[in-house]
Order: structure tokens, then sequence, then C-alpha cells
């Protein structure tokens, strides 16, 4: 079944590489004097050394916190932090009144169970064989994430995590519901507990949100909701 | 269409260059990405820093590229994805269509891939009746004006709202205002349905990733993860220069590059795919393929002196400084790969010698090598293509030119009889200046040669002591 009949040039190009890469090429920066010799101690170029350089993140909660509040804002992700259960049924039925929902989509999970077993609207539970058709006519698509990136405001979903890969994209509004425990610091700290997690088999789609779709393709003016979700809500349950 | 290259792009930057209202919309279109692109940079702990370790990362994967090409594709096929290797444009362009007949697809949606533009796959699927159509919002706007994209990133950026408006009544039919949101959410409305039933999604990859065997894609609008979520087919086209050694330096380079393209902090989404859909999964394609394009790519990677070209993320941060990309517009450059980067890599996937006019095209300000966020040296690459192009068919009377040039220079008396003979002849130059009879017509005509003085500074400095 596969489109194996074409053979392709798989040996051609392998061998145009070696052949190339048998003169060596100057390490790069050669050109930027501030980096020749006078630096030689650099730190090697890993993950674990990214941190150096990248934006600055402080290491406690509360900072953490205020730091995902602002991008948050910044970006147009709507929150909450809520202290209980039905403080978190209240806040995602508010949001159901104020938008008048009348289908949602959702994927199963600790916290979102509880949450649509609350809602009084048609629901389709995405599992294997969904229709993608019932899916797009839902006003709201519910899901759970495995991490919240502190530096950068964005959330780390994956088809495992989140119901596959069209729940968290087709609805005009994401919901995720998460713990405040999920925030990790930054994005070496996102791929180190996709390592750990993962590791061993990794599912097939994995995504950093941060914020609302978006485009600015017209004149460079920022419009939300370009193609995927509209609206972004994380809404935390305290743990 | 002139007769070659050369020529069409003298003309058509000689026209953008004078059109206020291009440079205009240009102008403000960047101001705004500049503002935010100094905001986020500043906000990294060591920005140079950064750029030295992703250029060091890309080095490594570079000048590694057959162990690491190896790895990542090991990795994805044992995860059943089909890897296609394509030497060039035309493998490329055959393996998808074949595919496309055998699964009997009839609708492609597409999300932005530029190495799809540089093996002109749209017009070859086209043209066996495919309905082929670009999610994203500035690639549709341009595929509706039967145009290229002009900017690698921002492809729409030169279209004013109200031309988008127009584009959108006399293709689409539509009614709408002139608002950039009303706009935007004609184009969702069209695409919703596109991505349910559309037999074939592609898309591009920004990055590939050897360690575990994935491809990462970087947007905005969310029209790559629906192109690469609801076709049962999808297929990603990725240059085999983009693969990254770990998955982890992806830490590094989707802020990196978030930051030097679109200003950003990081992009709304950047997604990494490892596969087809997964037993235990809910949904994804069925099937994922993966067209590795080598296209002279191997070409450049041979040229040690230019190799580092290869590290480039395609961020565009070097078109948005260039003064000449700026006034001469995208479009004019008549490549896939517009601006400096555009400059440096053209001559190497099309012909030296058709395209070492791009090379020349440059004040070599340096403003693109100090923005690269992987120190590509790219100024300098213009020189070296301009030396090669020489060297490779040396110009006769340009030869005479520098040998006559540095007789007179080698000795003082002869230079300084050279000058008063130039200052006797200067005012007779004055009649054919600029006009066609001027063998340096095209120096002098938009310029003014200084009047040669009568004294020379060694003259006046030998009367002074
Ligand atoms: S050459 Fe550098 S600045 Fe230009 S597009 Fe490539 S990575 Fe970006």
């Amino acid at each position: 079944m596969e489109a194996t009949v074409m053979n392709d040039s798989k040996d051609l190009i392998l061998r145009r590489i070696r052949e190339a890469l048998k003169t060596p090429a100057p390490v790069p920066g050669g050109h930027d004097y501030s980096h020749a010799e006078t630096t030689p101690s650099r730190p090697k170029p890993e993950l674990d050394n990214f941190r150096q350089w990248l934006p600055k993140v402080e290491n406690d909660f509360n900072s953490q916190w205020s730091l995902v509040t602002k991008s948050f804002n910044a970006l147009k992700t709507d929150f909450g932090l809520l202290d209980s259960p039905t403080q978190l049924i209240d806040f995602v039925q508010e949001l159901q009144r104020s938008e008048n929902w009348k289908r949602i989509a959702f994927h199963r999970g600790a916290l979102v169970t509880p949450v649509v077993d609350s809602l009084q609207t048609e629901k389709i539970e995405i599992k294997s064989g969904y229709d993608c058709q019932d899916l797009e006519k839902c006003e709201v698509g519910i899901t759970e994430c495995d991490a919240i990136i502190a530096q950068t405001g964005s959330i780390l979903i994956t088809s495992r995590s989140a119901g596959g890969r069209g729940l968290s994209a087709l609805p005009p509004h994401h919901l995720i519901l998460a713990r405040p425990s999920q925030m990790v610091s930054d994005l070496p700290a996102a791929y180190e507990l996709l390592y750990q997690r993962y590791g061993k088999d990794y599912p097939s789609m994995i995504s950093f949100i941060t914020g609302p779709s978006r485009t600015g393709d017209i004149e460079r003016i920022v419009v939300l909701g370009a193609h995927g979700p509209k609206k972004l809500t994380v809404a935390l349950l305290k743990d | 269409m002139s007769a070659t290259y050369a020529q069409d792009f003298k003309e058509n930057s000689g026209r953008m260059s004078q059109d206020l209202t291009h440079r205009a919309v240009i102008k403000k279109a960047l101001n705004a990405y500049e503002l935010k692109r100094d905001e986020n940079r500043s906000k990294y702990l060591d920005w140079q820093e950064a750029r030295q370790a992703a250029a060091e990362i890309k080095w490594e994967a570079i000048n590694h590229l057959d162990r690491y090409l190896l790895e990542m594709t090991e990795k994805l096929e044992a995860r059943g994805t089909k890897v296609f290797w394509a030497a060039n444009a035309e493998e490329a362009r055959n393996y998808v269509i074949q595919l496309s007949q055998e699964k009997k697809v009839k609708s492609i949606i597409k999300s932005k891939t530029m190495t799809s533009e540089e093996i002109h796959l749209n017009s070859a699927l086209e043209k066996l009746g495919y309905d082929v159509i670009e999610s994203d919002l500035g690639e549709y706007i341009v595929q509706l004006n039967d145009e290229p994209p002009y900017h690698l990133v921002f492809p729409a950026m030169h279209l004013t709202r109200t031309q988008i408006q127009a584009i959108f009544k006399n293709k689409l039919g539509s009614n709408t205002s002139d608002q950039p949101e009303e706009l935007t959410m004609v184009a969702r409305d069209i695409m919703r349905q596109k991505y349910l039933t559309a037999d074939m999604g592609i898309s591009g990859a920004n990055f590939g990733v050897a360690e575990t065997g994935m491809i990462s894609i970087t947007e905005n609008e969310g029209n790559a993860r629906l192109t690469t979520s609801f076709p049962k087919i999808h297929v990603a086209l990725m240059g085999i220069e983009k693969v990254l050694p770990k998955l982890g330096d992806l830490a590094l380079f989707l802020p990196l590059l978030a930051t030097a393209g679109g200003g950003q902090q990081i992009t709304c989404y950047n997604t990494m795919i490892g596969g087809p859909r997964q037993k235990e999964e809910v949904d994804g394609p069925e099937e994922f393929h993966l067209v590795l394009i080598d296209n002279r790519r191997t070409e450049l990677l041979s040229d040690t002196e230019q190799r580092d070209a290869l590290h480039c993320i395609r961020c565009a941060a070097c078109l948005n400084v260039c003064p000449i990309f700026k006034s001469s517009g995208g479009h004019s450059y008549g490549t896939t790969y517009q601006g400096p980067i555009g400059s440096v890599i053209t001559p190497h996937l099309r012909g030296l010698q058709d395209w070492k006019h791009l090379s020349s095209a440059s004040s070599l300000c340096a403003s693109c090598t100090d923005v690269c966020p992987v120190k590509i040296d790219i100024h300098h690459h213009l020189l070296h293509n301009r030396r090669n192009a020489v060297s490779q068919s040396p110009v006769w009377w340009e030869k005479i030119l520098f040998i006559g040039f540095s007789a007179v220079t080698a000795f003082p008396s002869l230079f300084q009889a050279s000058l008063k003979v130039a200052r006797f002849f200067q005012p007779l130059h004055g009649f054919i200046k600029g006009s066609i009879l001027d063998p340096a017509r095209a120096w002098t005509q938009t310029r003014d040669l200084p009047e040669i003085p009568a004294k020379s500074f060694r003259q006046q400095w030998k009367q002074r002591s």
C-alpha cells in the first residue's frame, strides 16, 4: 500500500554529504572578535546551559506565578485560580452561561470529568473514531495539559494528555483545566519534563500553545482567532 | 520579462525603490516589528551568547549531517513514517504527485512551507487538476492574488488592507469592510471545512530532531496544527539542513526563531510531530510522509567558506533590517528566498552566473550579520560570491581596467599626471554625463563626481611647509 514504487535518492544524497564534509569548515564565531579566545571556557551549548542566556525566571512559585499571569494578560489568555472543586465548577458554568455553550467536546481526565459531568449540554467525548464534523460544531474543547511554562506563558499539551490533535485546535474556545503545581519555570524545564515523562515512547504530537490563535498577516495588525481557537482559558485548581 | 535575471532585478528594484507608497507600507510594518523585537530581545540574559550557542549547535548538525539525518529518519521510520529522500525539486514533486494519484487524493490543504515554493509544488499539482489551497492567511492572500510570497515570514506584507479587501471581493465575492478582523474571519470560515475534508495536508518543517525523530513546526495561526490533524495523509517537506541533534535544542531555537522572526517571545504554536497517528491515539493522519530535499544544498555544503549559510533557520530577521530589501521589495529578487540570505544562497541553488547580481546589490552594511540569530556571516558571503563570480568568469574590460588602474597607482608621478589629465577632461564629461554615450553611465546617471581640485593635497601640503 505504501508508495514504495519510487526509488529515492538516499544513497546519492548521503554520498554527496560525505563527500562535501571531507573538508572541515571553521567553527562559528570567527568574525566576531568578542568571542575569539577571550572567552575560552564558554559553557557548552546544551539544554542545561540554555538558562544562562534565555530570559530570566526566578525559582520561587510566587514570582513564577506573577510572570505567568503577566504573559497570560499580554497574550490574551484568560485564566482563573480556583480554591476548590466547587469553585472550579462554578467558574466553568459561568463560562458556559456567558458564552451560551450548546455543545462541548472534552477529553476525560481527573480534572475534566467532574466538571463536564456538572454541565447540562450536549457532550462529545473525544475518543477513538470520533467524527470530526461533530467536533466542528462544538463551541468549546476541554482538555488537561502536561505543563504550564512560566517563562513564556505557554501550555504544553500532547496528543496523549489532551485528547489527540484536533480537540485543542478546532473548537473556537480551548479550555484547559490544570493544577498550579504543573507550572515549570522555563522552556528548558519543559523539555526536561518531556524527556522524563515520554522518553521511552513519545506521543505523535507535542505542542506548546501560547495564547489564542493569532495572525498579523494584514498590515502586521494582530487579529485573534485566525484558524485555531479564538479564546484560550486556563482554569487552575489549587492543589 | 527581460533577457536575464539581472536585468529583471535591475528594472524591478529600480521601479520599486521609486514607489513611495510601497516604501511607506513596508516601513510601517517593520517599525512595529522592530519595537517588539527589541523589547523581547532585551529580556534575554545574554542574547549574544544565545546566538553563539545556536550557531555552535547548527555547526555540529551541519558538519555531521549524514549522521543526524540517518538518526532522525531511522527513528521516524520506526514509528511508521515514510521518508523520501529527494535529490532535486523534480523528485520531490513527483513523489507528492505519485502519492496523490495512488491514494486518489482530490483536495489538498497546505500550511506555510517555503520549500514547496522552492520546488514549485502548487503549480505542478494544480496543472494535474488537484485542488490546492494555502491555509496560512498571508499565503492565501498571495495565492488568490496570483503572486509568490513577498517575504519569507510575512508573505503579504506589501499589500494594504484595502488591496486585500479588493482581492477578497474579486476572487471570493466577499463583501466585507477593510478591517483586518473581518478579512481574517472570511479566510477562517472558508478554511474550516477544508481542514476536515481535504485528503492530504502538506506542511513544512522549521526543524528536524535527530534524537527523537520529529519535525517541529512554528506558527501563530493554528493552520499548521489543523492541517496536520485531520487529513488522512500528512506530507511534510523539509530541506536536509533543518535537522538539530537534540530535542532539547528546541528550548533555545524556538524562542530565538520567534524573537528574531516575529519579534515575539515565542510564537503561538510550536508543534513537534513524530509520526502518524499511533495506536491508542484518538486522531491524527493515518500516514505521515517526510520528503527530505537536497536540491543543491549539498553543493553549498561543499563550499566550506559558506557552509554556515546552511545554518539558516529562515527567520527573515536579515530581510527586515536590509536597506536593499526594504527599498527593492521582496518580489524584485525573483527568488524563493529573498533578502540577504537569498542573495547568498540563490547563486548556489540556481547558478552563480545567473544570480551573482544579487550579491552585488548590497551596501555591505552588515546589518544582516548583526541580527542573524545563528550568526551566519552573511555580508562576507556576499563578498565571497562576488569574488567567486569574477574568478569563475572574468570580465575582460574590467580586467584591463584594473591592470591600468594598478599601473597608475603604482607610480606616484603617473598618478599625478593622470589627475591633471582627468582635471582637463572633466568639464567635457559634463556633455555626455549619464547619457547613452557615457561608458560609466550606470554610475553617473544618479551620481556626481566631485570636481577634481586644481591642487592636490600633496601639492598643498608641500606649499605650506
Ligand atoms: S540568514 Fe540568519 S537572519 Fe537571515 S533568515 Fe537565515 S537565520 Fe534568519
